[in-house]
């Protein structure tokens, strides 16, 4: 990617290349997904201000949408924010939601923190978006202006490259299991 | 993110209204369900009025149907219609009935226009137009679209507030003096 993190707005949200600090946060009122157990595949972490406020409503309301071209990478998507988990609950129920929203609540915006997505004077994270690939190493951020929806062509064009320097290895392995099988 | 550029360029796959070669190409990317769609309807018909043959019009398909069930339907009734060469009536239909967007309601629609009622209801039963209206939504979204209604003025993706009426059309103005293209050039150009 030579799209940088924009930094002119924003403070430094960790950027490509870095290992993406594991958190466990809670996806529902009895359940905890551990960022961890998801190895393998890419991951898109997207942090969000709050539940029900325009623009977030409007961004969650699109990656529901592309859901089925995030899958076609093999990719699962996060919400967080600060809400709590019956807050969540509603928003995803309202909205159709069918990815996980987890939340950053006790302590607040601990996670947030980690990735350089919090803002303090307000209490929320930022609206911040970060892709990782299957090592769980950060390919790909970016932290859009509050009230910008940043759309999603900036996690596609992400997933496709993660996909694209994969694709050499898996093809090597799959001939060398071809190879192996043959008679 | 900013900077967006409309991907692909406005083809012939494309519906438009408008010379081929007018100095601007507005194109739309909308959801016949969304509110805001529906008030940016009048707004792009004055556009129309007020540009005449500078303005090139595409319509294309960003459903959102989490949100609005009825928006992909709508979408592949406007394509179904369009197939049998009525695509901007039912569009203007859609648009103008935002709040009756029911099976038995495109059915009605359709045959008001004249269409050929049978077709129109094996193709929306058949999904014969279902890739097409999601090809839309994919090219959307590589384009940068974050919502309904995103306009592209002449490739690039309009940033300021469509709402504002006379904002968006001096844009317009603006744009077809840029393109450098004056009005004397559409009357042979469109063969």
């Amino acid at each position: 990617m030579t799209q940088p993190a924009t930094t002119a707005h924003t403070p430094a949200i960790l950027g490509a290349g870095t290992r993406a600090p594991d958190f466990a946060l809670s996806a529902t009122p009895d359940q905890v997904l551990r960022l961890s157990e998801l190895r393998g595949r890419p991951v898109i972490l997207v942090f969000y201000p709050a539940d029900w406020s325009p623009v977030c409503g409007d961004q969650v309301a699109l990656y529901n949408e592309v859901l089925p071209e995030f899958r076609e990478y093999g990719a699962e998507i996060l919400g967080i924010s600060v809400d709590g988990v019956w807050c969540h609950a509603a928003f995803a129920r309202d909205r159709h939601l069918h990815f996980p929203l987890l939340s950053d609540f006790e302590p607040k915006g601990e996670v947030a923190r980690l990735y350089g997505a919090y803002r303090a004077e307000e209490g929320t994270s930022e609206r911040a978006l970060f892709v990782l690939d299957g090592d769980g190493i950060i390919r790909w951020s970016y932290c859009a202006p509050i009230a910008v929806n940043p759309g999603a062509d900036g996690i596609l064009d992400a997933l496709e490259s993660i996909v694209a320097k994969s694709a050499p290895a898996k093809a090597e392995s799959f001939r060398g299991d071809a190879a192996e099988m043959r008679p | 993110m900013s900077d967006a550029e409309l991907t692909p360029p406005v083809s012939e796959r494309d519906h438009s209204a408008g010379p081929e070669d007018a100095p601007v190409t507005l194109v739309e990317y909308g959801d016949y369900e969304c509110p805001y769609c529906g008030m940016a309807y009048p707004i792009v018909k004055r556009a129309q009025q007020d540009l005449g043959k500078q303005l090139r019009f595409v319509f294309r398909n960003f459903p959102l149907a989490e949100s609005h069930p009825h928006a992909r339907l709508a979408a592949e009734a406007a394509e179904a219609a369009g197939a049998q060469g009525k695509f901007w009536e039912m569009h203007d239909m859609l648009f103008e009935h935002q709040d009756a967007l029911e099976a038995e309601d495109l059915m009605g629609y359709a045959k008001s226009l004249g269409l050929d009622v049978p077709k129109f209801a094996r193709d929306l039963k058949a999904g014969t137009y279902t890739k097409r209206v999601r090809d839309d939504f994919r090219n959307g979204v590589r384009s940068g679209v974050n919502g309904t209604p995103t306009f592209f003025v002449n490739g690039s993706r309009y940033e300021g507030s469509w709402a504002n009426e006379k904002a968006f059309i001096h844009t317009l103005h603006e744009a077809a003096q840029q393109s450098g293209r004056g009005t004397h050039t559409t009357a042979d150009a469109n063969g």
